[in-house]
């Protein structure tokens, strides 16, 4: 069996583990890079939209500052968030943008003179400045009081992990892709490595590191119908909740975005309404305003997903093969700016779904889109439960987006989070040393191996991974969507955790020598359960209603109860996670209040004197 | 009700010594808005689990998914089965090496590639966080972002009938983003610097001007004319020495970074 020995090993090489990983060669340690596919084809390199990071370099944005970023990012999170974490963030944000310009980024630039944008719908004029000519640009994304996202076009998460992969060409980082992290490796207190199982060979094959970093992005593939890439199937998550004593935070947060495209659930970037395109129903009537009176089409996430799905049961949707949507309409923007700044949107309305979006409606709808929960860690990234395991990025609960995350927050976050954790992996690797006991290694392979000779070999049952992964995707949609109750969620447990049950039975229908696809399903499929019942149980629990998370027999948010973070952890046997709750920030720059959008009722909290600090000191 | 269709896909598995490289018939109903990735996958959960393909965005953006489609190689995402004939054939893509049925490893041939024509900015410039960023022009920019726009998916490499001849050759993917770090201003590399690593038969002089590469690019990537660009501003490079000083003037306007313009 292959060994590989490294200081540090990146599970994913999407933008937040490449971030971490530059950060740690640069100061000397030897990195390995895991990945599911090659580096370049992971997930960030889908987000179109931006990154949001207060410059104030556009006309739009004047006035703005990391104040006003982390005001928007914690009304955004409905107070559920980590204000310390939100504050480091807002505050790094700007140099990390500047940082990946000086690597090679090719940011949208200012062009001083008067330009002409669009908000909702109808045109303005607004003056860019000379002294800023050339400086990083910025779009509108919702619920920000300023246009504070930094964009390259379309095609933002893609420049930036070209860049960041070709700085880890650069620093001679090895890249393992192909590779499937199945268990990490420790002792219930010392994480000292993962067992990995390679997608080329179906090979077992063992990492020692000294820290282990989980950078693989959101759980998405538990839903049918999700934006995310085939690949965010929750392997980090699963890793770190199945060594029972690594706890994952907010499993319940799941963001709805608004305009995923009918049929194919592709994304098309909130940068659509940013730059002025609206939403229609079948009447081609502008309803969004009739709700949000200020904000319309630029509310958080949250609330004009719901607000769709609103319009929706009152009958005013458009009806179609595919179930009932709405309209996206950028017909007024102009052909240019569609082609150019809007080009990805472009090609996926002609291409996929057949509609020339410079002269037709878009058909889109809600659809799952981003995870806020994940592996919880503390402000440095480690994570709770075991030394040397760190988490970064989507698939971390860090925990700066609470219950709703902002457009363009979470692309950033991968690089301010990255840069930040970076360097406290580098603090830690500078600070400690690490023995491998080859047993906990060898453990871990004996259980992996055991596992696939019991599914391959069919030892405990023929049950078909993808009927059981069907049926999950299907409960997750019904019972645990953008609106819950506590009968559905009930419901959608137990279907679950029968499910559960069955995953046990699960046996190859066919069987490859070498790399069989078919197992690397079989193998995520109990994990993956697990992922759907902790959102479901965290749910169900949760008896009030909070950015993404609302329930229609709780409706008000009650930060007297639940101005806390879920902490769901599995212990081994269990068919329900164990749950516990933590306060949501350590102390408040901003006490909990009204949002300005959104709606709904608020059951008060007293906060103690000694928890709020002045705002921005 | 939708046609039948009957892909044929090439089966080989490299790892099985009794396995020989064969096409295989499977049958399919078709529906509306059909893709060859809905087509696939159906296919694997369906009639066999055994079937081997790559897909990761499923949405055009990641380059996963690269095969011979009815001997065109494209992306298999973002092809729809009604602009098919209902008898479709699937290839994997040449020249990368086989893993198995349609899946070939791209990463690993760009990976090598980019590290021996060190794809990154060469700068000696530290990165000072308490400065404002470099200045930069926004047409030069979107001029960067749209070489940038590679997706990295081997359709043109694949397509390039020097590449099949001459296993050494770069292709117009690496052509292409090597003229992105001649347009960056960051990059301080000279025409020299491009001529040593692409200016040879493995590069710009080896291209035999089949252009199949832009014509399969899924990107619309304007691949000729940095082909172009970057052959003549290499050309000059290797000439410069030798040709009379008027002529010289005549083909450049003095500056080292303009072969572009």
């Amino acid at each position: 069996m292959r060994i590989f020995e490294t200081d540090l090993l990146c599970m994913g090489a999407g933008l937040a583990g490449e971030r971490v990983a530059v950060e740690a060669a640069e100061a000397g340690f030897n990195v390995i890079c895991l990945s599911l596919v090659p580096p370049k084809r992971s997930h960030s390199s889908a987000a179109m939209g931006g990154m949001q990071a207060a410059l104030g370099n556009s006309a739009m944005s004047q006035g703005d500052s990391p104040d006003v970023h982390f005001t928007d990012t914690v009304k955004g999170s409905d107070w559920g968030c980590d204000q310390e974490v939100a504050r480091l963030f807002a505050d790094t944000a700007p140099i990390a943008m500047r940082e990946m310009a000086h690597m090679g980024v090719p940011w949208s630039r200012v062009v001083p003179g008067v330009h002409t944008y669009y908000k909702g719908g109808k045109p303005f004029e607004a003056e860019e400045l000379a002294e800023k000519d050339g400086l990083i640009h910025s779009r509108a994304f919702g619920g920000t009081a300023k246009w504070r996202t930094c964009y390259t076009s379309d095609g933002t998460g893609h420049s930036v992990l070209f860049t960041l992969d070709n700085k880890l060409l650069q620093l001679g980082v090895d890249v393992h892709d192909r590779m499937q992290a199945e268990m990490l490796i420790h002792d219930g207190e010392n994480c000292t490595g993962a067992v990995c199982r390679c997608l080329r060979t179906g090979e077992l094959v063992i990492y020692r590191a000294r820290v282990t970093l989980i950078a693989t992005g959101g759980y998405g593939r538990i839903y049918s119908a999700t934006t995310n890439a085939l690949i965010c199937d929750g392997g980090g998550q699963i890793t770190a909740l199945e060594t029972g004593c690594v706890p994952l935070g907010n499993m319940e947060a799941v963001q709805f975005h608004p305009t995923g495209s009918v049929p194919t659930d592709i994304l098309l970037t909130e940068g659509c309404r940013g730059d002025g395109g609206t939403l229609l129903d079948v009447n081609e009537y502008r309803f969004m305003p009739d709700y949000e009176p200020e904000k319309a089409e630029l509310a958080s996430r949250d609330v004009v997903a719901r607000r769709m799905t609103e319009h929706m049961r009152k009958g005013l949707g458009v009806k179609s093969p595919y179930g009932d949507h709405l309209w996206l309409d950028i017909r007024h923007l102009g052909e240019k700016h569609i082609t150019t700044n809007l080009r990805e949107v472009y090609d996926i309305s002609t291409k996929f779904l057949g509609v020339n979006p410079v002269h037709q409606l878009v058909p889109v709808r809600p659809t799952h889109h981003y995870s806020m929960g994940g592996v919880r860690i503390n402000k440095d990234g480690a994570a709770y439960g075991l030394r040397g395991l760190f988490s970064a990025g989507e698939a971390a609960c860090w925990d700066m987006h609470g219950f709703n995350r902002l457009g363009g927050n979470s692309l950033a976050e991968t690089v301010v989070a990255g840069r930040i954790i970076g360097k406290k992996v580098v603090e830690y690797l500078q600070g400690t040393d690490s023995i491998f006991h080859t047993v906990h290694a060898k453990d871990a392979v004996k259980q992996v191996q055991e596992r696939i000779s019991a599914i391959a070999n069919a030892r405990n049952g023929k049950e078909n991974c993808y009927e059981l992964r069907s049926i999950l995707h299907q409960t997750m949609m019904e019972n645990v969507g953008i609106f819950r109750n506590g009968k559905d969620l009930q419901s959608g447990v137990d279907t679950l955790q029968e499910l559960l049950a069955r995953s046990e039975n699960i046996g190859l229908q066919g069987h490859n020598k070498g790399f069989t696809p078919e197992l690397s399903l079989a193998l995520r499929m109990r994990g993956m359960i697990k992922l759907g019942i902790c959102t479901a149980y965290g749910a169900l629990m949760r008896t009030e209603s909070r950015g993404a998370h609302a329930r229609e027999d709780y409706p008000e948010r009650n930060d007297e109860k639940w101005l806390n973070r879920t902490l769901a952890t599995w212990k081994e046997g269990d068919s329900l996670p164990t749950l516990s709750y933590e306060e949501a920030t350590p102390w408040y720059e901003i006490p909990p209040g009204e949002r300005g959008y959104g709606g709904g009722k608020t059951i008060a909290a007293d906060i103690p004197e000694d928890k709020i600090r002045p705002f921005g000191a | 009700m939708g046609r039948k269709l009957q892909i044929d896909i090439m089966r080989y598995n490299p790892l099985d010594e009794n396995s020989v490289p064969h096409m295989q018939s499977f049958f399919l109903e078709e529906y509306p808005s059909m893709t060859l990735f809905v087509a696939l996958t159906q296919l694997r959960e369906t009639q066999d689990p055994s079937l081997q393909f790559d897909f990761c965005c499923r949405a055009g953006i990641c380059g996963s998914c690269g095969m011979v489609i009815n001997g065109r190689p494209s992306l298999a995402c973002s092809t729809q089965t009604r602009d098919l004939p209902a008898h479709i054939t699937l290839h994997p893509l040449p020249i990368f090496k086989l893993i198995g049925d349609l899946s070939v490893d791209t990463g690993t041939w760009f990976r090598s590639v980019g590290t021996r024509l060190e794809t990154w900015i060469h700068s000696n410039a530290e990165f000072d966080e308490n400065a404002i960023e470099e200045r930069m022009e926004d047409g030069l920019a979107k001029e960067i972002f749209e070489l940038d726009r590679c997706i990295e998916c081997g359709c043109c490499v694949a397509a390039c009938g020097t590449a099949r001849m001459r296993e050494d050759f770069l292709g117009a993917t690496s052509i292409n983003r090597m003229a992105r770090f001649h347009l960056d201003p960051r990059d301080n590399r000279t025409a020299e610097d491009f001529y040593e690593v692409i200016g040879n038969d493995q590069g710009v002089f080896g291209c035999m001007g089949l252009l199949a590469c832009e014509d399969v690019c899924p990107k619309e990537l304007p691949l000729q004319d940095q082909l172009g660009i970057m052959r003549r501003m290499l050309a000059f490079q290797s000439v410069k020495n030798i040709v009379p000083a008027f002529l010289r003037d005549k083909m450049t306007c003095g500056h080292d970074k303009c072969g572009h313009k």
